[in-house]
């Protein structure tokens, strides 16, 4: 059983806000679904898995990126050809 | 043969987000042949949003691979379809841009992720759409809509382009009228592509085939227990019959995993998509995002006001199945489960040839009929464990109940995709004994 | 009070595209967001693919510091916020990293040898960059640059073995050799090495200081903390277990006031991509001549001291042209370039690739013939230096020479430079003959100032000796 508190601080991870409002039934509807997952606990393996394809690689060789204006064509705000982001401090 | 289609089609039931009036196109296998493709794949100059409005106006730069195929094969890309957002549901409810209806009864859900795309397939729209099948969102809209949908072998065909979900999961896949156009669909888009690290090089080119006399098919108790309703228990089991009587031998075997397939999926795709998901900051694509202040209150704040209800709850469930301190409890127990189910497949295909059962254990529900999260997630039990083995799996309308349309569901052993739709072609050519 | 560091460094590997997708890395000259694919721009839908060269690369790395590499390594993801990390998680190597259990030997400040453990080597992404205008802290927004997103990079962690700041200095020096000798790294290259490091006073918590990226502001940041660290202790104060940013321009290190270092990161194994099983490939790596073995070669080759051997084999460009000049006289050599021409392409911020080996072949050529004095040698030098400096193609040392006059002078002109001299001094002359010391001295000076400094002092004396000695006779 987690804690509207804990909701709280996993949406803070996650950089997600669950409104004041929503709170309480999200926190009851959470609980429900990982008492659900609690099925897992008992889980023991059957083996060892080993990963059948491995070592998938690219050649070093030089691809054309793509043209600066495609790059930008989807940002919201743009400055020279730099993207405008938040500020960090 | 090029030319030009026009594509006018009335949408009756919010099939399309994106649609294009006319298109070129040019020669191949699909040539002129109208498809619709999930809003979650990407297309070159055409708006998509994965159904959500974190991803309003977003016009990708590059076609997924498959789009490539599509248009390589001559084939007109009519516009992209409706889906739960970012592929996260069972009944595109969760859309951001309004539910779609099933064209069999305007008042129940077309099924999901994928219903747009089988709503479409269904209301004659187009004969072919393109899927993708997380935890059986391909085959749930097709058994809920009466249409034809393939999930492939994982990694068969690829992901180049699709916005992932649940990378370890998910793939693109053929819906349609009939399993000869599916088959066909599958001729295109099951390539090899570099691009895609998961891509296994085995190209799927099949004649089909009706035949299957001396073929052996489990029926896993787990399939007919007590959550699948009852009408549609015996409508599948008549269809099973009905093979039996083309010849193939039916076995009872039993896939014990299944207790706790559910579970280890949604851990999975709930953490993946966690993951996944952290790139809509608004910041590259998007409704742009504020600057002014410090970069995780303007991200709370773009993510909590864009992303619909449904998405932040996986979010956080994956955020939390990851955290310090959980991590053990729950996504490195599902990962062990997701291992224990392929296991127990294989087991099961060793001394059968193809598993048969519903795709869903009940007709399709009504608009609004599942509010509760959890309640809507158990409807997902019997078609995640594919997705967690990796195996094909293939869902063919087998008959009604209550006059909607209910599916058969066939799956395979790893890369015998061909298998799973010659059964499903073999069953389509006998018809079913409730049709 | 016993210091102990330890050290986490991050390397730019140079292959020519970058980690995870085609994109050049040769992005520095170019403007923002012209070296960036769906891929490393982290458009929905794209894709990784891993680059074999640059695991290569760091095979290469974890043979020459002796790690053992493991059987089978994945790559992961870590999960975090930031606005140059267009994903919102960086593809790096958490739980199977590539290479574990590595030592590297070194000088302690004794002048004993010592070993270095490496902890791990792993590979991940480098992120983009982010400019603000006018000023951190005043501006309002942040600028990304995604050209650098997804560059190569191989993280090196030591175990806290290293016990003072200008230890931890040779250290980074040796590492940085020896990259660029195994040719998966150019640190010339801004910011192409960036450290963190983690110091302790013994018996005190751990201070993580980050941020800092050149070697130089390692001795700083090391020297700072360890400063402040002792001070607070002395007043009373716990250390508090924090992470700090330097400072460079102030040479300080501040508290961070950043959260990103409290997030819990969610490691998980990355689904796009395959495990790696490569440690065969090991069998196919033939480790070029390291720094260690090459010292040792020049000593016993080349027969010049250990001092020199280390001071040329310290940078692998400076190895190279000592061995392209080394010629007839390699002892000769070794002195002229250690021991003067490093000084003054220090002093003219220069590298050693700016000057042409065969321009200073030439000029030991002319000292070792003794045609010019080492005086004139030095003056070439400088003058040679300088033009390259301007910008001037530099000109060949015998030219510098010829037009400068100051080629030693051949031995006719001595005798009659000293004859002159004496003739024109006879109050000196007489002195000499009465005994008086300086008297010799003086003529010579003389004889120098006609000469013009080309003549050899030393040859000038003799010569006017000679001549005193048969006036006397």
């Amino acid at each position: 059983m987690i804690s509207e508190r804990e909701v709280e601080s996993i949406a803070k991870l996650a950089d997600i806000r669950i409104e004041k409002e929503e709170l309480g039934e999200f926190t009851v509807q959470f609980n429900a679904i990982l008492e659900y997952f609690d099925v897992l606990d008992r889980v023991e393996a059957a083996g060892e898995g080993r990963a059948d394809l491995v070592n998938v690689f690219r050649e070093d060789k030089v691809r054309p990126s793509l043209p600066v204006e495609d790059i930008l064509a989807n940002a919201g705000s743009t400055e020279d050809t730099f993207i405008k982001g938040p500020r960090v401090m | 043969m090029a030319g030009t289609y026009h594509f006018d089609a009335a949408d009756r039931h919010n099939a399309f987000i994106t649609r294009v009036e006319s298109a070129a196109f040019g020669d191949g296998r699909l040539a002129g042949i109208p498809v619709a493709v999930k809003d979650n794949i990407s297309t070159r100059g055409m708006q998509t949003t994965c159904g959500s409005r974190i991803l309003k106006g977003y016009i990708p730069p590059y076609d997924a691979n498959v789009v490539e195929l599509l248009r390589e094969a001559g084939a007109v890309i009519v516009g992209k379809t409706n889906l739960d957002e970012f592929g996260m549901g069972t009944t595109t409810e969760n859309s951001g841009f309004g539910p779609t209806t099933n064209p069999h009864d305007p008042a129940r859900v077309p099924g999901g992720s994928s219903g747009g795309s089988a709503a479409a397939v269904a209301a004659g729209m187009v004969p072919m759409a393109l899927g993708t099948d997380t935890g059986g969102s391909i085959r749930c809209p097709a058994a809920f809509c009466g249409i034809v949908g393939l999930k492939p072998t994982y990694g068969r065909v690829s992901r180049y382009g699709l916005i992932a979900y649940a990378n370890s999961l998910e793939q693109i896949g053929p819906m349609g009228r009939s399993v000869a156009d599916v088959a066909t669909l599958m001729e295109v888009i099951g390539r090899y592509d570099a691009r895609d690290s998961t891509s296994y090089d085995r190209p799927y080119t099949h004649a089909l085939s009706g035949e299957i006399r001396g073929m052996t098919i489990g029926v896993p108790a787990e399939y007919f227990g007590e959550g699948v309703d009852p009408a549609v228990a015996e409508c599948v089991r008549n269809a099973i019959a009905t093979l039996e009587g083309a010849g193939a031998a039916v076995e009872e075997c039993s896939i014990p995993s299944m207790e706790y397939a559910l579970a280890a999926y949604y851990v999975t795709c709930t953490s993946e998509a966690s993951s996944n998901l952290a790139r809509f900051d608004g910041v590259r694509y998007g409704p742009g995002v504020g600057t002014k202040r410090s970069w995780h209150d303007e991200f709370q704040e773009f993510r909590s006001e864009h992303f619909g209800h449904e998405v932040q709850r996986r979010i956080m469930l994956g955020t939390f199945a990851l955290s310090a301190g959980y991590y053990g409890k729950y996504y490195a127990k599902a990962q062990v489960a997701k291992e224990n189910v392929r296991r127990d497949f294989l087991r099961v295909l060793k001394s059968v040839d193809v598993i048969a059962g519903p795709t869903m254990p009940t007709i399709a529900f009504r608009l609004g009929e599942k509010s509760d999260p959890l309640s809507m997630y158990l409807s997902d039990v019997l078609t995640v464990p594919a997705n967690l083995a990796g195996v094909p799996a293939i869902s063919v309308p087998c008959g009604r109940v209550q006059g909607m349309p209910v599916g058969l569901q066939i799956i395979g052993r790893h890369f015998a995709d061909e298998v799973v739709v010659d059964v499903a072609f073999a069953f389509e050519q006998e018809g079913s004994a409730c049709m | 009070m016993h210091v102990i560091i330890g050290l986490e460094i991050h390397c730019q590997l140079n292959t020519a595209t970058k980690l995870f997708c085609g994109c050049s890395t040769d992005y520095r000259d170019d403007p923002p967001n012209t070296h960036v694919c769906p891929v490393c721009l982290a458009l929905p839908g794209a894709l990784p693919r891993v680059n074999k060269k640059a695991v290569e690369y760091a095979l290469r790395v974890a043979k020459a510091l002796n790690l053992e590499v493991a059987e089978e390594c994945e790559f992961s993801r870590k999960n975090y916020f930031y606005p140059d990390l267009p994903k919102g998680y960086q593809i790096t190597q958490y739980d199977r990293p590539l290479a574990e259990r590595g030592v590297v030997e070194i000088e302690a400040d004794d002048g004993t040898p010592k070993e270095v453990r490496i902890t791990r080597i792993h590979m991940e992404e480098d992120p983009g960059r982010l400019v603000h205008k006018s000023g951190r802290d005043r501006a309002g927004y942040s600028l990304v640059d995604y050209n650098r997103s997804g560059i190569p990079l191989i993280e090196i962690v030591t175990e806290p073995d290293l016990r003072s700041p200008k230890e931890a200095r040779r250290f980074l020096n040796k590492l940085r050799n020896t990259l660029e000798y195994l040719d998966v790294f150019d640190g010339e290259r801004e910011g192409a090495i960036r450290v963190d490091a983690n110091i302790s006073l013994e018996g005190h918590n751990r201070v993580e200081c980050k941020n800092i990226s050149s070697y130089k502001g390692v001795e700083k940041a090391l020297t700072f903390e360890i400063t402040r660290q002792k001070n607070q202790i002395a007043r009373g104060h716990d250390i508090t277990r924090e992470t700090r940013h330097f400072n460079e321009g102030r040479g300080i290190t501040m508290s961070s006031r950043s959260k990103e270092e409290e997030t819990d990161y969610r490691y998980f194994p990355e689904p796009d991509l395959r495990p790696l099983r490569v440690r065969d490939w090991l069998d196919d790596i033939t480790l070029p001549e390291l720094p260690d073995a090459r010292k040792a070669r020049f000593v016993a080759q080349y027969g010049i001291s250990h001092n020199h051997a280390r001071t040329l084999t310290g940078d692998m460009k400076l190895a190279n042209f000592f061995e392209k000049v080394a010629g007839d006289d390699p002892v000769l050599a070794a002195t002229w370039v250690a021991d003067t021409l490093l000084g003054e392409l220090n002093y003219r911020d220069m590298r050693i690739d700016r000057v042409p080996p065969a321009h200073f072949a030439d000029l030991l050529v002319l000292l070792r013939a003794d045609a010019i004095t080492d005086r004139a040698g030095v003056d070439v030098l400088r003058v040679m230096l300088d033009e390259g400096a301007a910008g001037e193609e530099m000109e060949l040392p015998s030219a510098v020479v010829d037009r400068l006059g100051l080629r030693k002078a051949a031995g006719d002109e001595f005798d009659e430079v000293a004859a002159q001299v004496v003739e024109a001094h006879p109050d000196a002359v007489a002195d000499y003959q009465n005994g008086t010391g300086g008297a010799l001295n003086f003529l010579v000076g003389q004889a120098m100032r006609k000469t013009r400094g080309r003549a050899d002092a030393r040859d000038l004396g003799r010569r006017i000796k000679e001549l005193l000695e048969n006036k006397e006779a």
